[in-house]
């Protein structure tokens, strides 16, 4: 394909409540952000791309209400609803596209402003199932039950994701829950729904990120170094949870290999060195790792045991503390993304990895990871 | 969306939940609303039958694919597999396979009864795609993935998927 680049990058704060602004607050000081860090002016961004959920948001149409913000007033703007690597997918094709050379990409949502439960309950269909009273969590816990049977993966292995990732946040920051914890912490915090305790599971937080996508001609251009797309792939599994087999996710792995087909990678688990995925609980690092093919099916837990996951470990995971130290819903996989392009530039300060040349970021839509969105990323060009 | 205590819109300080001062010199302000939206799902015609023989005749009916054989409960109207539009009725056994399980512990707001609840993933004998419900009847302790159960019906039934009670181990 044509080469394109990521060459700005602007991320507000992921806090608990950001009472001191609104959804277009956020948005500004995240697209600005992303300017400043390309080096440009909003005259400079050819098209916008907004991505948001209106349940989240509170409003219908609400990709349009942070229009103005995000400097698209004038500009050709459309909107995805879903989590923010979805949004850079479509904002990547618009630039390959050859319509624009360069493609602002927003992702924002206040998890703090409504009932996490009830909007997630309403994802579940109307006429089967949403009346039964299930959510994100207990969907989540459903699959999780599937996965440790099947795999062997134990509380303790789940319990060491949140130690970790945690421990990471403590490191970056714009996370919103740095913690310094024990797996006995976590295995000691309350049930929420079996095996997930609380500390399993991520946050529900505030914030905004936005990226600029650019061709190879715009890229040259920016401010710093561009950072290389190298391959992305996406793939959507069955919507009801009782067609899948709920402990495995054939739609990770199929989107996976696409990446990697694109980048010209074979072996990822040699070529990968830093890796950002959607842990909004525990144990979906650890599934998540396996779908990607960067460790073998079932063995994630072991080798995060020994350390390899860990910012020095031979394949650093979420070094920024991912989901579980901060989860925007609908921002998060886009984070993912900002926070591989800081690893590559080496701009990752306190939680940087000492090898990030080519890095992988993931974003997930849907119910117990009904979709998945991979971004393979990397210095060279 | 409509959980929580009815409260008024309009709005009011936000005091009782913000103690730094995030203004300086200004009162934050908060908006309390909600949203509450009458909306009528049609159910179609696939899931109208299913939810019909739920009620009248206390059966569970699946639909099978002409094409690939799939048979998929809830029924669907055409394959989501291997597209094929044809399908067929069956009707599936009362009793199944729990394929995966969780027990809600904290009262989440999307709950409508009281914890602990416990949900299951089921696949009814004669299915090929698994059912989402309650699981009653035994310690939430004891729950086990592979465990075979059986729905039960309710009483009053009214063409909906709580027309299955709930399912519970198989020989209670």
């Amino acid at each position: 394909m044509d080469r394109a680049a990521i060459i700005g990058i602007g991320m507000t704060k992921i806090e608990a409540r950001k009472v001191d602004m609104t959804f277009a607050d956020m948005a500004f000081e995240a697209v600005r952000g992303a300017l400043a860090d390309a080096g440009m002016s909003i005259d400079d961004i050819d098209n916008v791309i907004t991505t948001s959920n209106d349940f989240w948001d509170g409003r219908t149409i609400s990709c349009m209400a942070v229009g103005d913000a995000s400097g698209a007033s004038d500009k050709n703007v459309s909107c995805v609803e879903g989590d923010g690597t979805f949004g850079a997918f479509y904002g990547l094709a618009r630039t390959l596209s050859g319509s624009y050379g360069t493609t602002l990409v927003t992702g924002h949502s206040k998890g703090s402003q409504s009932v996490s439960s009830l909007i997630t309950n309403a994802a579940f269909d109307p006429i089967y199932n949403r009346t039964l009273g299930a959510d994100m969590i207990t969907a989540c816990a459903l699959q999780a039950n599937a996965y440790m049977a099947r795999t062997g993966a134990t509380a303790e292995q789940l319990a060491r994701v949140s130690v970790k990732n945690h421990g990471n946040a403590l490191l970056n920051p714009n996370a919103h829950l740095g913690m310094k914890l024990t797996v006995k912490d976590v295995l000691d915090s309350e049930m929420i729904s079996d095996p997930l305790h609380r500390l399993d599971c991520s946050p529900v937080s505030d914030g905004c990120c936005a990226i600029i996508i650019a061709d190879e001609k715009r890229a040259k251009k920016a401010k710093k170094q561009p950072v290389w797309i190298k391959g992305v792939g996406m793939c959507a599994d069955a919507y009801f949870l009782g067609d899948r087999d709920l402990s495995r996710s054939e739609s990770l792995v199929k989107a996976a290999k696409s990446a990697y087909a694109m980048a010209g990678i074979s072996s990822p688990e040699k070529t990968i060195d830093i890796a950002e995925v959607y842990d909004a609980f525990s144990y979906q690092e650890l599934m998540w790792l396996e779908g990607l093919g960067l460790c073998a099916d079932g063995e994630a837990g072991a080798k995060l045991e020994k350390g390899e996951f860990d910012i020095a470990g031979s394949l650093p995971v979420n070094p920024s503390g991912g989901l579980l130290g901060g989860h925007a819903v609908i921002a998060a996989g886009l984070y993912r993304i900002a926070e591989v392009v800081r690893q590559v530039r080496g701009e990752a300060g306190k939680y940087q990895a000492k090898k990030a040349d080519t890095g992988l970021a993931h974003g997930v839509n849907g119910l117990a990871g009904q979709s998945h969105c991979v971004w393979i990323l990397g210095k060279d060009r | 969306m409509d959980g929580g205590q009815r409260r008024q819109s309009g709005i009011c300080g936000m005091e009782e939940i913000i103690m730094a001062d995030v203004f300086k010199g200004i009162e934050p302000m908060v908006y309390k609303s909600r949203i509450s939206v009458p909306y009528h799902w049609w159910a179609g015609e696939t899931a109208s039958r299913f939810l019909i023989a739920l009620r009248d005749e206390r059966k569970i009916l699946g639909t099978r694919c002409t094409g690939c054989g799939k048979t998929y409960l809830p029924p669907r109207k055409n394959c989501p597999s291997c597209f094929e539009a044809a399908m067929d009725w069956v009707e599936c056994a009362r009793e199944g396979t729990v394929l995966a399980f969780t027990v809600a512990r904290r009262q989440l707001a999307s709950l409508p009864r009281k914890v602990p609840v416990i949900f299951v993933l089921v696949r009814l004998d004669g299915a090929d795609t698994a059912l989402l419900h309650y699981l009653e009847g035994i310690d939430p302790g004891s729950v086990r993935i592979s465990m075979r159960v059986a729905a039960r019906f309710a009483q009053e039934r009214g063409a909906r998927m709580q027309d299955i009670e709930c399912f519970v181990p198989k020989g209670e």
